[in-house]
């Protein structure tokens, strides 16, 4: 019987029963072919290799990351809570253990969730990486997280989740801004106040192959890796970098997915998007899998695989190594950066318009930063949706002093239900959520 | 009248049944030199003096195919395995001589790359030039697609038999399990086939000319003529027999747990709503993860001659045996020692029972009554804890709808039968334990021959269709076929009952046995741009395991 040099934990829930609408990419059908290779592989007969079952997540889960308005039940389906309850029972596992390394396959994604919820975008309505992580925070204490989003798009959610928490690195690799949804992820975007340069984007121009993704990895994320020291590693796990996605111009392949698991050697990965279900999922799957659990992944091949076919453009080698040389010298520089950035400011503040694209909402929001010498700072959210609500949430981060505890509930309690349709209180430090 | 016999390691075990009787039981040793001689022996024993004519069946649970595979007296094997693209398969060696072949089918049954006709001319160049007779041949998706396997088995047929192809052996998905249960068909293929031919020629000697069956791992048999073509099917068919017996004494449909409470092991087994749990995919054999579809049974290393020691000031029980109870003249203690010291057990010399405890009771400062007392109890609480683990592990299996994670079924055990020497000794403290009635049935001693002789035929086939590539499969019949593009899940259920009904009169069974349901059953639609190209149907069908009927008179309830 052959044997797993790492121990790993599956959480594998295709939903057989869930579909954002029948003929939407996440649909009942998106895993299916997953599971069939997975099976048909004997997976699960390796020794060392062991299925887990999903938990449930709490609604108290979710508030410790979103503002659900009017409130988290009214958004969520229990498919929902099942795939963030699958997030976190993969890391659990890795906590508690149980195992070395887990690998989450669950549906549907969350990386476009941000802090505001009102409705879905981009297929995501909960950050499941997120609730994950504040719920394994509040239980196994405080870690230092990095989170590496290998998905085409953009992880806008969590980038806005983690904005100023330099407590958790943000890196994302994905096909450039400018020619898909979301359009951003641009590499000025490096994290709030408290945390200028734990945020990094990787924009990638359109056609970018295996070796231009591997280039990335080598040469800009693992170093920073080195230097940022995470207790923990998280792969965000969208497979739609692959050349046959149908919503996506990246080509990758399974067989890079794999060594790019490989080296970057997460604890936990979870399944973000990928919508290339027959061509793609199977393979890159099968790839992480063996990967995560230190095996021999080098003859998992698509059946169309031509090697030739997929080699990237001179031209777009070149674009990304001065790119890497750029993101990396801001990455040097981030003390720097931040200075400068605050100077004597007490506050910084950004507007933004966000739009749920598969909802069809459209948000207005202002999210106000306090620049506090001895922690993150408390924040705000003053937000407008099109569906008619005004809302004022109230942040108080994890690390917070005892002055900015204070600030956050005086400003909860001190804003007025008459002007706002809803107003909510998250307090991280004493796992607290109000609203009213 | 319907006769069953259950070759165990020790005895042989007969029993004559009549419209729910028990008519007579014959028990003989087993000899391990001469198998056959054991069973014919008990069964010339059992039918002495009887109307041979009035009888039905004979069912049979042999443990030919088992100890061959156990003790390696397995014949070689060419094994031609097509891996495609995946994992290395070079773990997947098994046979004397293994040829990995190129070629690939994926997992909808397209034929990405077909198989090299000149790789298969090597092999059995190969095969040949070490002497090999049975092969088999195994292709990765063969159950979507079962040509690949066709194709090659056409060219081996003239030189090589068995040819076993691995989509005959079971519907479910797994490619190692698949090539490892072809590997062990072929390799005890002969073994069996002379088994099966003393039957006959016995059976015509001695003028029985009825039906006979063996048993199988799922507590189900078929005919000895299925038997012989897959024969791998037999193996450990011994925990089936046992709780098929005990169900024969304690029917209804509610979940249950079944203990099998022996000299050196106890076996765990469960039935939900009144029906056998099997293991997911097949049983392990030898370190062989097989598809053979067996019931759910697990040994733990506990039983009445388990050795006792005292360690770190604290009993330990089993896992191993050393021998006999002390008081049947061994020199280890054991909890049948202290049963018999609490005349719950009566065999053997008490006074040696009585020494036994003694020695185990000076180490921890406890007298004779007290250390019996203890290790009595202490049997009860391995016995539960093991058995409340191992429910939390099925009650945790893998689920793949939201409706079954949050609805799905939970076993939870309303009673407990136990057979097995101990078992009427431990039932009282069984239901302590458990909270749960406890039932011992009268005939344990034959519980096993009981279970083979009223066990039902039972088959299982899946129908596979993907209607956009006009496709249907149905791996364990060989058959794959074209379908129309508007094939419904409803035709996809009825075919199956329809093949079922087919295969079940192939391999023995008769109408009145005949029960057959729908196990799982699924529809995808299969969306390819924005529109339904087809759909994914999966379904699989089975004759519902079970009893010819329930024993009258016997029960203890």
């Amino acid at each position: 019987m052959i044997k797993a040099k790492n121990k790993l934990g599956l959480v594998f829930f295709p939903a057989f029963d869930w579909a954002i609408s029948p003929t939407h990419p996440e649909r009942e059908e998106r895993l299916l072919y997953t599971q069939d290779q997975v099976f048909e592989e004997g997976i699960e007969d390796i020794n060392g290799i062991k299925f887990y079952n999903p938990d449930m997540a709490t609604v108290k889960d979710v508030e410790r990351v979103h503002f659900c308005v009017p409130d988290v039940m009214t958004r969520v389906t229990q498919s929902h809570l099942i795939s963030a309850g699958g997030a976190i029972k993969a890391a659990e596992m890795v906590m508690e253990k149980d195992v070395d390394k887990a690998f989450a396959i669950v549906r549907p994604p969350g990386h476009h969730a941000q802090r505001v919820v009102y409705g879905d975008r981009g297929f995501c309505i909960i950050n499941i990486e997120a609730v994950m992580l504040e719920n394994i925070r509040q239980r196994f204490g405080n870690k230092k997280i990095a989170i590496v989003d290998t998905d085409c798009h953009h992880g806008d959610g969590t980038q806005d989740i983690y904005w100023n928490d330099k407590d958790t690195l943000y890196i994302s690799f994905h096909q450039d801004g400018r020619t898909l949804y979301p359009g951003t992820g641009f590499i000025d975007e490096f994290g709030g106040p408290s945390a200028i340069g734990y945020n990094i984007n990787i924009p990638l121009p359109p056609e970018t192959g295996e070796e231009g993704f591997l280039y990335v990895l080598d040469n800009l994320v693992i170093p920073i890796l080195r230097e940022y020291k995470p207790d923990i590693i998280v792969n965000s796990a969208g497979q739609d970098n692959h050349y046959t996605d149908p919503i996506t111009n990246m080509k990758f392949t399974a067989h890079g997915y794999a060594e790019l698991n490989h080296r970057l050697n997460p604890d936990i990965a979870v399944l973000e998007g990928g919508y290339s279900i027959e061509g793609a999922l199977p393979y890159v799957n099968l790839g992480i899998i063996l990967a995560m659990a230190g095996l021999d992944y080098s003859r998992v091949k698509e059946p169309d695989y031509d090697p030739e076919k997929l080699r990237q453009s001179h031209r777009i080698t070149e674009y990304i190594k001065e790119l890497c040389d750029k993101i990396y010298s801001c990455w040097r520089r981030k003390d720097d950066i931040q200075r400068e950035t605050i100077k004597n400011k007490q506050y910084i503040s950004r507007s933004r318009n966000i739009y749920y694209d598969t909802d069809g909402i459209r948000e207005t929001q202002t999210q106000k930063f306090k620049v506090c010498p001895s922690c993150s700072g408390v924040n705000t959210i003053q937000s407008r949706s099109d569906l008619g609500y005004e809302i004022f949430a109230v942040s108080i981060p994890r690390d917070a002093c005892k002055a900015c505890i204070d600030e956050g509930y005086k400003m909860y309690e001190e804003a007025s239900r008459g002007k706002y349709s809803k107003v909510y209180l998250q307090d991280k430090v004493n796992d607290v959520f109000m609203s009213k | 009248m319907i006769v069953g016999l259950d070759m165990g390691g020790t005895h042989v075990d007969a029993v004559l049944i009549d419209k729910g009787n028990i008519i007579d039981v014959a028990k003989t040793p087993t000899d391990h030199t001469n198998l056959f001689g054991s069973i014919w022996k008990t069964l010339n024993c059992l039918l002495k003096d009887k109307d041979i004519s009035s009888i039905e069946h004979i069912n049979l649970s042999t443990t030919i195919s088992t100890n061959a595979i156990v003790e390696g007296k397995i014949a070689p094997v060419g094994m031609v395995i097509e891996s495609g693209p995946g994992m290395d398969p070079s773990f997947l060696a098994c046979g004397k001589e293994n040829i990995f072949i190129t070629g690939y089918v994926d997992h909808r049954g397209r034929e990405i790359k077909p198989f090299n006709p000149e790789e298969i001319q090597e092999a059995v160049a190969k095969f040949r030039d070490k002497d090999i007779k049975a092969c088999a041949v195994v292709a990765k998706f063969s159950i979507r697609n079962p040509m690949h396997e066709i194709n090659i088995s056409r060219l081996l047929d003239d030189e090589f038999s068995p040819v076993t192809m691995g989509h005959m052996l079971s519907g479910k998905l797994n490619f190692p399990r698949r090539v490892y249960t072809s590997y062990l068909n072929s390799a005890v293929y002969y073994v069996f086939k002379s088994f099966c031919e003393s039957i006959r020629k016995a059976m015509k000697k001695e003028n029985i000319n009825v039906p006979v069956n063996v048993l199988k791992a799922d507590g189900g048999t078929i005919s000895l003529d299925a038997g012989q073509q897959y024969p791998v099917n037999t193996i450990l068919s011994g925990p089936a027999a046992s709780l098929m017996g005990a169900l024969a004494f304690k029917p209804g449909d509610k979940d249950a747990v079944f203990l099998d409470i022996g000299g050196t092991t106890t076996d765990i087994s469960f039935v939900a709503d009144g029906i056998s749990l099997f293991e997911p995919l097949g049983i392990n054999i030898s370190n062989y993860n097989t598809l053979v579809r067996a019931i759910y049974s697990v040994s733990i290393g506990l039983g009445g001659d388990s050795a006792i020691h005292v360690e770190d000031g604290e009993i330990e029980i089993g896992p191993r045996r050393e021998g006999f109870p002390m008081a049947l003249g061994g020199s280890v203690p054991t909890p049948s020692d202290a049963m018999i010291v609490l005349g719950l057990l009566d065999f053997g010399n008490k006074e040696q029972a009585v020494s036994a405890m003694k020695q185990i009771g000076d180490k921890l400062g406890l007298d004779v009554k007290g250390t019996s007392e203890y290790i009595y109890k202490k049997m009860g609480t391995m016995i539960k804890q093991e058995v409340n683990h191992i429910l939390d592990e099925i009650n945790s299996k893998p689920v793949y709808t939201v409706k079954e994670l949050l609805y799905g079924k939970k076993l939870k055990p309303q009673y407990i039968s136990a057979i097995g020497g101990p078992a009427k000794a431990l039932a009282p403290l069984l239901e302590r334990e458990f909270n749960l009635p406890c039932y011992v049935p009268e005939n344990y001693e034959v519980a096993n021959a009981i279970g083979a002789a009223l066990a039902k035929t039972t088959a299982e086939v899946t129908v596979l269709a993907d209607t956009a590539e006009g496709k249907l499969s149905v791996p364990e019949m060989g058959l794959y076929e074209k379908i129309d593009k508007n094939f419904t899940i409803y035709e996809a259920k009825q075919k199956a009952l329809q093949l079922l009904k087919e295969k079940a009169s192939a391999i023995g069974t008769i109408d009145k046995e005949f029960e057959a349901e729908i196990t799982e059953e699924s529809s995808f639609n299969m969306v390819r741009g924005f529109y339904t190209s087809g759909k994914n149907i999966r379904i699989r069908a089975q004759i519902r395991p079970g009893l010819l009927y329930e024993l009258g008179g016997a029960n203890n309830d």
